[in-house]
């Protein structure tokens, strides 16, 4: 009894504020310290408060990356996933989304004939990359239904899930047959910290490492090689033009020149 | 045979098309033109007879239409489906959609189902097919290079101006569908508050952060917004104050904007919050501290408190709009 989820979770420069590497024409994140994306704190806690409504099941921990990736299944751990599995080697070197996602589609089919899976649990997107499709394109690579933007999972068993996705103009009900993949967004719950019981299960966690090979997919299917689309060079935006301030006697002055502006540039 | 042609898939959203869509047209025309290659539309909704023609007088060449009662709510599955089915059939090389919820859900599917490289929240495609897009937090832009015969995209709302109706209309083509049984059931939609202006499509926007000071403080930025027609923003630290709802947030795990106009009140500026709204086109920031990084940015800024000068400027423009109308 008891669902099994799986959570994916992408490690991450805990610092936006990267340079330029003139180089590479790459940005420049060595160095910069790497942790869990910050939205997958909210996939997690999802994955944790599953596991406390529907007694007896599991959460995986599941990400893509390098070896120090690692840190980040020992984090999802730590705030009470059960088990994570890396998924590294050089194979997986500059992959894009759609490349990601058919290697993330192939370790949870892997994980599904384990132990057969109910939920993969997405952030909304990461703060790197941050394109926002992972979820969706592992469910497509894997042929299950998916819901982005799920800010409440209202019902769930062991056959189905009826979701809330947050629309723009309002909140969308829908019933996924099981198994599916759920992106999330921070709405859907408060993450809590790591318990120190969790802390300590995370030093001990033994992480499986599956590169390629494990994952019955060609070099060719993965990363650089498998990917649709490359970044051939990152650039700082250009800087805005510098700004006109307003001053003015009082209030109603700095209005009157305010509304001048608006009105001259035809914003208002 | 090579992949050729720009499809633009529109998506209705509650059975009308979003005003993305237009925007949509407008990319794909520029580039159909300096591609020399045809410009397509696909309209997927329970209405697409219905709505068709409005854009196939807009600039495109061809619009297909599938319409299915399966297509009401928006089911990714499904809707992934139709578009794959018109996109393959014709041998489209560039997919072009909305960067909204549905958009960005659809384009992922899309992407795998066509074996296609995708860009999202694209701010420009170069004339040669590059795309630029944002990451690190709107810190850096990348140029992103497609590898695959197909390129799937989603673009930055406002990035491009809306396609006006030409007059010449296109031809439409009803193309059969069978939608058949999805693993997604769309069980019911629940609107929000009507009559607000959604942030997605706005093209003024007044926003209120932690120097509103309480939720009472957005009172008059809502009086000022109702005033221009703009809809209402606010930062992280008044939506997790409980001021207004986390729908209005803006930034990095908010919405990302692009209006002609973004009012900043009360808000310091920190870098999550520009990763959502940097791109505006004149940036307007009201707040007590010169110096804070907003202030810095802004196109124009005006140092005070925002409750003597919020009032202020809704009484003025209400005064010359007033005056305005007395002359015409
Ligand atoms: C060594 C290395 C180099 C890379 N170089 C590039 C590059 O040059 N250009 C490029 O575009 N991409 C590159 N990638 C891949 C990139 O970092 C992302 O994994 C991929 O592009 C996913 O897109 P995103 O970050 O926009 O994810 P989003 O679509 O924004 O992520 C949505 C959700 O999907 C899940 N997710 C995303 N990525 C992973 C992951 N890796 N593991 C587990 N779960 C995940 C998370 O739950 C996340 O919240 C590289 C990856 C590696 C390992
Ligand atoms: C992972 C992560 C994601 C985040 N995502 C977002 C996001 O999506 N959006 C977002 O906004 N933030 C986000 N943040 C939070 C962000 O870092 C800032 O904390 C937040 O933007 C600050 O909001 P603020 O400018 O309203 O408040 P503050 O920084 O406190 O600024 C308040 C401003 O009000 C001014 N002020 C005070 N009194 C008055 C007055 N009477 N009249 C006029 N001005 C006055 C002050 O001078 C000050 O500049 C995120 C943070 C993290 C770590």
């Amino acid at each position: 009894m008891g669902l099994h989820i799986v959570v994916c979770v992408k490690s991450t420069p805990s610092n936006s504020n990267v340079p330029v590497d003139a180089a590479t024409g790459q940005p420049k994140i060595a160095g910069v310290p790497a942790a869990i994306n910050p939205y997958d704190e909210y996939a997690v806690e999802e994955a944790v408060r599953l596991k406390e409504r529907a007694p007896g099941s599991t959460a995986t921990a599941l990400t893509v990356g390098a070896d120090a990736a690692a840190e980040v299944l020992r984090e999802a751990i730590a705030r009470g996933c059960d088990a994570g599995v890396l998924i590294s080697g050089a194979e997986f070197d500059g992959g894009d989304s759609l490349s990601t996602s058919l290697a993330l589609s192939a370790a949870i089919k892997k994980l599904h004939a384990e132990k057969p899976v109910h939920l993969v649990l997405f952030g909304k997107n990461t703060s790197d990359v941050g394109a926002g499709v992972v979820g969706a394109q592992t469910a497509a690579w894997l042929d299950w239904p998916d819901a982005t933007a799920v800010k409440k999972i209202e019902a769930i068993d062991e056959a189905s899930a009826t979701v809330h996705r947050a629309m723009e103009d309002g909140v969308d009900a829908l019933k996924l047959t099981l198994p599916a993949c759920v992106s999330t967004v921070k709405e859907i719950n408060e993450p809590r910290l790591p318990s120190l019981k969790g802390k300590m299960a995370a030093k001990k966690a033994v992480l499986p490492k599956w590169g390629a090979a494990e994952l019955g997919l060609t070099p060719a299917q993965v990363g650089a090689a498998g990917a649709g689309a490359v970044v051939i060079k990152a650039a700082t935006p250009p800087a805005r033009p510098a700004g006109t301030r307003v001053d003015g006697a009082d209030a109603a002055q700095k209005a009157a020149k305010l509304v001048d502006i608006l009105l001259e540039r035809k914003l208002i | 045979m090579a992949n050729k042609g720009i499809l633009v898939v529109a998506v209705s959203s509650r059975g009308v098309l979003p005003a993305a869509t237009y925007e949509l047209i407008t990319a794909g025309r520029r580039l159909a033109d300096a591609l020399k290659e045809p410009l397509a539309a696909v309209v997927l909704s329970e209405k697409a007879s219905v709505l068709a023609p409005d854009l196939s007088a807009r600039g495109v060449d061809k619009v297909f239409c599938v319409e299915s009662p399966a297509l009401a709510g928006f089911v990714a599955e499904t809707h992934a489906k139709a578009a794959a089915q018109v996109a393959l059939s014709g041998g489209y090389g560039r997919v072009l959609l909305a960067s909204n919820v549905a958009g960005r859900a659809l384009a992922a599917r899309l992407a795998v189902a066509l074996k296609a490289g995708l860009a999202t929240d694209v701010s420009e495609i170069l004339p040669d097919g590059k795309v630029l897009r944002p990451y690190y937090s709107g810190n850096l832009v990348a140029e992103v290079q497609f590898k695959t015969p197909v390129a799937v995209m989603t673009l930055a709302p406002m990035s491009y101006p809306r396609a006006e109706k030409t007059g010449a209309a296109a031809p439409i083509e009803t193309v059969a569908f069978d939608p058949g049984t999805a693993k997604t059931q769309f069980v019911s939609f629940t609107a929000e508050a009507a009559g607000e202006i959604d942030m997605g499509a706005a093209e003024r926007i007044v926003s209120g952060g932690r120097g509103l000071g309480s939720a009472e403080g957005f009172k008059p930025v809502f009086e000022l917004a109702h005033a221009i027609g703009a809809a209402v923003g606010a930062s992280r630290a008044a939506v997790d104050s409980g001021w207004i709802a986390y729908k209005h947030q803006v930034g990095l795990t908010g919405r990302a904007v692009r209006p002609k106009l973004y009012m900043a009140v009360g808000i310091s500026g920190q870098i999550q919050h520009l990763a959502g709204m940097s791109s505006a086109g004149t940036i307007v920031a009201i707040n007590t501290d010169k110096d804070c990084p907003m202030m810095q940015l802004a196109s124009v800024s005006v140092q005070g408190d925002y409750a003597e000068l919020i009032p202020a400027i809704t009484a003025e423009i209400k005064k010359r709009k007033g005056s305005a109308a007395v002359a015409a």
